[in-house]
């Protein structure tokens, strides 16, 4: 199966402090990868780097055929992004925010009202299709986030907390857009604090102090752990931790 | 282009629906235009004026008179006591003292001189000089009036007088506020500018939306474009409303073309909007970007010959003037205002602005960085 993602010895410093220390993993084509670890593990450092916001201090990486150091701009033709915090406009509607990202992203005007259209109506967002972004709940935003964020068709989407703060119904609505993107062929990177989202991933990997400490399916690292769940797995890891926030 | 045409529509937008950012591009313009040079005004009035007569005479009389009907100064108090005039100049209830000994008259007549004696309160050097310069002016004014009134017509002749007749040109009435409107004007352009521009972009690195943008593929060229625009587009309009406020209040209408004005202001923004464009790639949050554009705008304005000109600045702030792209630009609002002067008489200001927008602008365009 086609990698898209590879990643060897990926490290970033901050003067001393080492937030990503050195990791290496690959993602194939259409899986949903989880990228867990406990608050400061250097998870959204990683992500960054791989989505070419920051600069890695060594080490190679390679996303969707394209190098992290001296390819950004194709990279980022390639991939979507939902950061932590929520990065729509507020100030502007629902269709303003799909029409804008669309159009940067360079798609067709027609393109652009199609996919608007058919986000609209499966979101079930057309009652406030034309209601500015600051007077919708969270919820709502984030799925529409979401969708944003693959509208340009990308090859892989990273999503850091996706679901954070977020009730559980929305948040099962919100893994089902997940899975519908990635039956569309678009690879998952995502990182969770929810170890039953955790469950839903073909396979994990798990942070500490910077380091990638585990990797693989969540059946085999609950054996290699000999735990029975996916949050035992977790606590095993990460009690060892030293960085706390 | 296209992705330019998506990201002005997007700033419009959100210009449009926000008020306060709308009163500034409006109504701070407006208000300031009509009440800032009614009030920053270097004419002197008003000054409190105190006037010991000891000599109750009618020449002291006759010399009351015609200070206070100059217009200049306002009689607090009128008595026979210096000493209690002294009081209140330690008060600071008064400004001038001037004292009118016992015997003035007498020794006028008899004489043919007499002293006065004016006591200044010199904490405002500026309302202290001017107002003992008025007071001196009427004296000797009073003076004159003596002498033709005491050697008769036929003598006068044989007064040798030298009268000097100033011809004033460009601001034939020496109309204060021709001379300020235009650099007020200057101002309010230039904090339109820079300030708005500053703190759009750095918003955006502060809510976290830049982020959005920097994961696509957009280029630098077009984000920054689709920035400065706008704002290149408000300042125009700024400036517009500004130019109507000027004729409708104050009756102002340029001597030179409004298309030399146009030309030269549309290149002055983009000098000042590719200092926001810097200030706002070197801070993180709002807070820093207001601090620094307002270090830089004090700057400008108490250093931009607005208020005191620039040739009686010591060297040193007459070299950092020159770095000053608004004297640049108050100079050339009131040559084209006032003189009337076109483009030959300003290539030199309009050239060193223009390169003031190519500097700022390419050193924040490679300060600006999608990834860190």
């Amino acid at each position: 199966m086609e990698k898209v993602i590879t990643a060897h010895q990926l490290t970033k410093k901050f003067g001393q402090f080492i937030a990503t220390n050195a990791i290496t993993f690959d993602v194939k084509a259409g899986e949903i990868f989880g990228f867990l670890g406990a608050n400061g593990a250097g998870k959204t450092t990683a992500m960054r780097m791989l989505c070419g916001l920051s600069k890695p201090s060594s080490g190679e990486a390679k996303i969707a055929g394209y190098d992290i150091y001296t390819q950004t701009e194709s990279i980022k033709q390639h991939i979507g992004y939902m950061s932590q915090k929520f990065s729509l406009y507020e100030d502007l509607t629902v269709t303003e925010n799909i029409r804008f990202f669309g159009g940067i992203y360079g798609l067709s005007q027609q393109q652009i009202k199609e996919k608007s259209d058919a986000l609209i109506q499966r979101l079930e967002l057309s009652s406030v299709a034309h209601t500015l972004l600051s007077s919708l709940p969270l919820g709502w935003k984030q799925k529409l986030a979401f969708s944003v964020a693959i509208l340009h068709e990308p090859k892989i989407v990273f999503l850091d907390e996706p679901t954070g703060g977020v009730d559980p119904v929305t948040r099962r609505q919100f893994w089902d857009l997940i899975y519908e993107a990635a039956a569309k062929g678009i690879t998952i990177f995502v990182t969770t604090h929810y170890m039953d989202e955790a469950e839903y991933c073909d396979r994990i990997s798990i942070m500490v102090d910077g380091k990638m400490e585990a990797l693989g399916t969540p059946l085999e690292l609950k054996q290699q752990f000999k735990a029975v769940t996916m949050d035992e797995v977790f606590y095993i890891l990460a009690r060892g931790a030293k960085r706390i926030e | 282009m296209r992705t330019v045409r998506y990201l002005l529509v997007k700033e419009f937008k959100q210009i449009f629906r926000n008020r306060s950012i709308l009163a500034m591009i409006v109504v701070l313009p407006v208000m300031q235009l009509i009440v800032m040079p009614l009030a920053a005004d270097y004419e002197v009035k008003n000054i409190n004026l105190i006037i010991v007569d000891q000599d109750r005479s009618s020449k002291s009389e006759d010399l009351r008179t015609e200070a206070i009907s100059s217009g200049y100064f306002t009689l607090v108090d009128y008595g026979s006591d210096y000493k209690s005039a002294i009081q209140l100049l330690d008060k600071d209830k008064a400004d001038l003292i001037l004292e009118i000994p016992n015997g003035f008259e007498k020794r006028l007549i008899k004489e043919n001189s007499a002293q006065v004696l004016i006591a200044v309160n010199a904490i405002n050097g500026v309302k202290a000089n001017l107002g003992s310069a008025y007071l001196n002016n009427i004296i000797n004014r009073y003076n004159e009036q003596i002498k033709i009134s005491q050697s008769g017509s036929e003598t006068s002749a044989l007064i040798a007088k030298l009268d000097m007749v100033p011809k004033n040109r460009f601001n034939v009435y020496m109309n204060y506020r021709w001379f300020m409107v235009p650099g007020i004007l200057a101002i309010l352009v230039t904090m339109v500018g820079g300030f708005l521009t500053a703190l759009n972009i750095v918003k955006e690195k502060e809510i976290g939306t830049i982020e959005q943008i920097n994961v696509t593929p957009i280029k630098r060229r077009h984000f920054i474009l689709g920035k400065l625009l706008p704002f290149w587009i408000l300042g125009l309009f700024v400036f517009s409303v500004g130019m109507l406020v000027s004729y409708l209040v104050y009756g102002i209408v340029p001597s030179g073309s409004l298309l030399v004005l146009y030309v030269y202001v549309a290149i002055y923004l983009l000098a000042v909007l590719g200092l926001g464009l810097l200030v706002s790639t070197y801070s993180d949050t709002q807070q820093q970007a207001m601090f620094i554009m307002f270090f830089f705008m004090m700057v400008f304005i108490l250093m931009g010959g607005l208020f005191t000109p620039i040739e009686s600045m010591p060297d040193w702030a007459i070299v950092v003037s020159k770095f000053n792209p608004m004297s640049y630009f108050i100079q050339v609002m009131r040559m084209v205002i006032l003189k009337g002067s076109s483009f030959v008489h300003i290539q030199s200001q309009l050239f060193i602005t223009a390169l003031f927008g190519i500097v700022l602008n390419f050193w924040a365009i490679m300060n600006y960085s999608k990834r860190n």
